[in-house]
């Protein structure tokens, strides 16, 4: 018992030894900057790996078969062929555990306190994004009042008090190394918000607010694409994450603060 | 043998030309590498006299079962929709589903389509009796058809009643104002779920007037035997199908 | 003319197959000509397209649009489902006739109804729908939405309404002449293996296209009646507020995909028959565990209704639901698994003849498993939230289901091409056919693999977008188009042998392939059958082949 125990502990470490000095990305994908990105490319690695070998084997077998002329005597072995299927399901087992352990980490459980807040509305064909301001609440919303030529894409109430600091704009810039909850919303039809970079999908559905929320490590900017069809805009209907570092957040958010300032005192002045 | 009863399935086991009158044994069943696999050895498909009844009543039963998912995907709408809502400014969750006081003529209509559905049983049944189906088959006569008839005219009279009464119902609804197209999703779905399961019924009623023509014109007992009993399996999961569409849409809103 | 008259509106069961086989090639060609004018327009954005102009955004998803809902429904369930089944499935089973010929071939000409109407789409004001295949709401629900998204949806949910009652009709039918037609003898565990797909692709449609069917209707009430079952609160299209009630879209997901998963299964299961029939009889081997083999068949069917969820990991499903249908879909690899298992374990022996269904058979297997093998990958919620609508599932269903669906139906043509014209295909042309199709279509769907894993989302109609624009994808969108081209080319060969070999072919003897299943005989069937469907293992010296209509004891 404690033999095969230690024997298990062994085999882990190893492993574990073997995938951390093995864990190469996967050369097709986009270089990874979010925190939990690094154990999706593990898995996404392994899995490739596994499969790709399982379907040369496959083919290999398929190749020997047809060009084996001479017809064999006998049928292949029963305990083999049970044998196959059952290292199979040991394999789809292990597939199904891993990914379920990460799945779980990511969408099981809320982002933490501390954790900033941002939302995202998906509008043909657009993305806008919303931050909550000082007040650290983000303000009513009503379609009723969506005007985008007027400056109010998302429809803020401006009776309401905390919509007032609401700041509003259609490029996602967030701190790196800081945990973010992005809330989703759509005004019209179903989107797919898409960051590859974070290794990030969510779908943004109309009359749903959905949450994700992941950590961004590393200073770059990245695609932010729609991968739900959504009409003719489908294709076009991008935007982009940058990540800087938060001094750089602070100075990006002041300066939008003092922007919209500007744009209020200048229209009562009228 | 000839004509179809349901007590004694008349299968006799054809003499086999085998050596010996030995029954014949599978001595190469298939597959499996021989390891004895024998799944059922019994005869299968007989062309006997119930083979055309059997045919037909598979029929029914599989175009019912297709249906019967219709209904479940409605009856799971329903729920799925009764549940859904939005939040609203102050964050609370809004529900725009309001309970539907179902027309009381409903209960009165379920007790008919329920008669309606004892009376096509009782058509059925007359059909099937031993004697009079032996006398038919014989030519002595229709007894069978005789005894049938006035029961498939009721089925189809109380059939037309519960009709009429689910076209009341609807009057009363507009009346109240509710109409399918008031934004209200409970009635969307009462009047959904009644209209496809009357539109099922208008469809019952043509066949029960074509089963009734069957009745007298059909040359062949057994295809008379089949015409009502198609008829009346179709009606019978109709009204089931009802009683549960009522209760859900009386106990459940 | 009423000869005329009679002999199109046939209710003979073999007619009908081969006039679902004509309609399968039309749908066919249309969908493979909509899909080489996307791939050119891919490569070439600006390209003027003879007969079509310069191709806009709305015109490219419309394409898609059709190009999804021909192949999907007009192609793969009814070429391998309906054209096969009604072509040789009584012959099969021992039976001289289907349950119900009328409500065959009503089902036959309400599916040309539906194909009509949905062609039509294409040809209207506004154009056909632009919301892809799966008609997601509010898209598809507004017609305010998009250009094709007035009159081509109703069109659409016209058309596809018809197909649910034509595939319910056929479904009866065929489930009816299953059970109730078999002649005495013919036991579940002596039927041919493509009888059992052809049964659990029968149970599957009946159960799924009735639950489609509801859904149609409700989203046509929605675009037409004013209620809300797919369109929520507060909802804006254009800036008008429209949404007024409390609709739901997922609704809609959860309803599509429980018909759309099993459809899948509808397209490939009669393939997966066909291929364990042949593979049976080119390696003159019979099927090697066949209960477990059937028994696979009904698993991967019936765990197939449960796992229509992992088309919505990242829907806004709740993550809990996401797991239990992950693990569900995992369950359905292993079904799979013991089938392509136990194929393999056939072929091991060698020694088979490679005629061309052979071929295509082969084919096909290679298909099930490179495209099969991405299945757990993206059964994953974690993983599959990066592949999630990204060219890489596009590489997946193309391969598993379009290609290796497409494959067994070219191998049951090569295959049954006697039963329906008393002569031979050409071999020559045959293998032609077969090595330029399986080279070209790997060209076409491997390297999608890779735009998926670099997050090439689907329904892009160019790579160059405001964000990104997939430099290094380029040279593969290239080859994919090339690639796809001559995949198209290759089916001129396709056509040219059918047409070549249905006047001049080599004629064919009563049972070229030496098989053992009932369509090859010819002659007086016995009253009772007494063999299995794959006695192969006999060389002719140990008294030739034990054919399935013969009775048992006079071989011995």
């Amino acid at each position: 018992m404690l033999a095969a125990s230690s024997l298990l502990e062994i085999a882990r470490v190893a492993g574990t030894n073997i995938a951390a000095k093995v864990s190469p990305n996967v050369k097709w994908m986009p270089a990874d900057g979010a925190l939990h990105g690094q154990i999706v490319d593990r898995l996404m690695f392994w899995n490739l790996a596994a499969l790709c070998a399982i379907a040369l084997v496959g083919h290999l077998w398929l190749v020997f078969a047809v060009l084996r002329r001479r017809k064999a005597s006998g049928n292949f072995p029963t305990a083999v062929r049970w044998g196959l299927i059952a290292a199979f399901c040991a394999m789809y087992a292990w597939m199904a555990l891993t990914a379920q352990r990460q799945w779980a980490a990511n969408r099981y459980t809320g982002p933490s306190l501390t954790a900033m807040h941002v939302e995202v509305v998906g509008e043909q064909f657009q993305w806008y994004f919303r931050y909550p301001g000082a007040d650290a609440t983000f303000g009513v919303t009503r379609s009723q009042l969506v005007d985008a030529a007027a400056g109010n894409p998302l429809g803020l109430d401006p009776r309401d008090p905390h919509s007032a600091d609401d700041v509003v704009t259609s490029v996602l810039v967030l701190p790196a190394g800081q945990e973010v909850d992005l809330q989703l919303r759509s005004l019209d039809v179903i989107h797919g918000f898409f960051i590859p970079g974070m290794r990030l999908k969510q779908n943004t559905v109309p009359g749903q607010v959905l949450h994700i929320h992941f950590t961004p490590a590393v200073a770059g900017t990245y695609p932010i694409l729609c991968s739900q069809v959504c009409g003719m805009g489908h294709a076009r209907m991008q935007a982009r994450l940058e990540v800087v570092s938060p001094a750089d957040f602070a100075a990006w958010m002041e300066a939008r603060v003092n922007q919209r300032e500007r744009a209020r005192t200048g229209e009562t002045a009228k | 043998m000839p004509a179809t009863f349901t007590r004694h399935p008349t299968e006799i086991e054809r003499k086999d030309p085998g050596i010996g009158g030995k029954p014949p044994v599978d001595r190469r069943p298939t597959g499996g590498g021989g390891d004895g696999e024998n799944w059922d050895n019994q005869p299968h498909g007989r062309n006997g006299p119930r083979e055309l009844l059997i045919r037909y009543r598979l029929g029914v039963m599989f175009a019912l079962a297709g249906d019967l998912m219709f209904f479940v995907a409605l009856v799971s709408a329903f729920f799925v929709r009764q549940t859904t809502g939005h939040f609203d400014v102050h964050d609370n969750f809004i529900n725009d589903w309001r309970p539907l006081a179902v027309p009381p003529i409903l209960w009165l209509n379920t007790a008919v389509l329920l008669l309606s559905s004892a009376a096509m049983e009782m058509a059925r049944r007359q059909l099937f009796h031993e004697i009079d189906v032996m006398e038919e088959w014989l030519g002595l006569g229709r007894p069978a058809v005789k005894r049938a008839a006035p029961w498939l005219v009721a089925a189809l009279v109380l059939g037309v009643m519960f009709l009429a009464g689910q076209w009341i119902a609807w009057e009363q609804l507009v009346r109240e104002g509710f109409r399918f197209t008031s934004p209200d999703p409970s009635s969307h779905f009462f009047y959904l779920i009644t209209g496809i399961h009357g539109l099922h019924l208008v469809m019952g009623i043509f066949a029960l007037v074509a089963a009734l023509v069957g009745l007298f014109t059909l040359k062949k007992i057994e295809l008379r035997q089949i015409a009502v009993d198609s008829v009346a399996w179709y009606w019978h999961t109709m009204g089931l199908f009802w009683v549960f569409l009522f209760v859900l849409l009386v106990f459940f809103q | 003319m009423s000869r005329i008259f009679s002999r199109i509106f046939t209710t003979d069961h073999r007619r009908l197959g081969i006039l679902y086989l004509y309609l399968a090639l039309a749908a066919v060609v249309v969908g493979t000509v909509l899909s080489l004018l996307m791939r050119i327009h891919r490569v070439w954005p600006d390209a003027v397209i003879p007969f079509f102009g310069v191709m806009k955004p709305e015109d490219y998803l419309a394409l898609v649009t059709m190009h999804g809902t021909l192949m999907v429904f007009f192609v793969l369930t009814t070429a391998p489902q309906s054209g096969f089944a009604n072509l040789v499935l009584p012959a099969q089973i021992g039976a001289q006739r289907m349950a119900f010929p009328h409500i065959n071939a009503a089902g036959f000409w309400l599916t040309v109804v539906a194909f009509l109407v949905l062609i039509s789409g294409g040809h209207i004001h506004g154009g056909a729908a632009i919301s892809g295949w799966s008609m997601y709401p509010p898209l598809s629900a507004l017609s305010a939405s998009g250009p094709g998204q007035g009159l081509g949806v109703d069109l659409w949910l016209i058309s596809i309404g018809i197909f649910c009652i034509a595939a319910w009709l056929s479904a009866v039918n065929m489930l009816a002449t299953i059970l109730a037609e078999r002649r005495a003898g013919m036991t579940w565990s002596r039927l041919p293996m493509t009888v059992w797909g052809w049964m659990v692709a029968s149970i599957l449609t009946l159960l799924v296209f009735a639950v489609l069917l509801a859904a149609v209707i409700l989203l046509f009430s929605d675009r037409h009646f004013g209620s809300s079952f797919f369109i929520p609160m507060g909802d804006m299209i254009n800036g008008r507020v429209v949404g007024h009630g409390d609709g739901s879209p997922l609704l809609w997901l959860h309803l599509f995909w429980f018909f759309g998963h099993p459809e899948v299964y509808i397209a490939v299961l009669p393939g997966m028959g066909l291929a364990t029939s042949l593979f049976a009889n080119f390696c003159r081997r019979r099927v090697i565990g066949y209960r477990t083999l059937a028994g696979g068949l009904v698993a991967i069917g019936l765990l197939g209704l449960a796992v229509w969820g992992h088309h919505m990991f990242v829907s806004g499903m709740n993550p809990y639901a996401g797991t239990a249908f992950a693990m569900v879909t995992m369950a359905i690899a292993v079904p799979s698994t013991i089938e392509v298992i136990g194929w393999l374990a056939m072929l091991w022996g060698g020694g088979m003849q490679l005629r061309t269904p052979m071929l295509f058979a082969l084919g096909f297997l290679s298909f099930f498993i490179a495209g099969g093998l991405t299945g757990p990958l993206l059964a994953q919620p974690a993983l599959d939230a990066y592949l999630h609508n990204t060219f890489f599932v596009v590489a997946h269903f193309h391969l598993v289901m379009g290609m290796a669906g497409v494959f067994s139906v070219f191998a049951g043509i090569y295959y049954w091409f006697p039963l329906m014209t008393g002569r031979l295909m050409n071999e020559t042309l045959g293998k032609l056919h077969f090595w330029i199709s399986l080279i070209a279509a790997y060209g076409t769907f491997f390297p999608m693999h890779f735009a998926g894993l670099a997050g090439e989302p689907r329904h892009y109609d160019r790579l160059a977008g405001p964000a990104i624009s997939f430099p290094s994808l380029i040279p593969v969108e290239r080859g994919i188009t090339f690639s796809a081209l001559l995949l198209g080319a290759a089916q001129l060969i396709f056509l040219w042998n059918v047409y070549i070999s249905a006047r001049r072919g080599k004629p064919a003897e009563a049972n070229p392939w030496r098989a053992t299943t009932l369509e090859w005989n010819d002659g007086a069937l016995p009253n009772r059958i007494e063999r299995g469907p794959y006695e192969y293992e006999f060389p002719p010296d140990e008294g030739g082949l034990h054919l399935q209509w013969e009775s048992a004891a006079k071989q011995e």
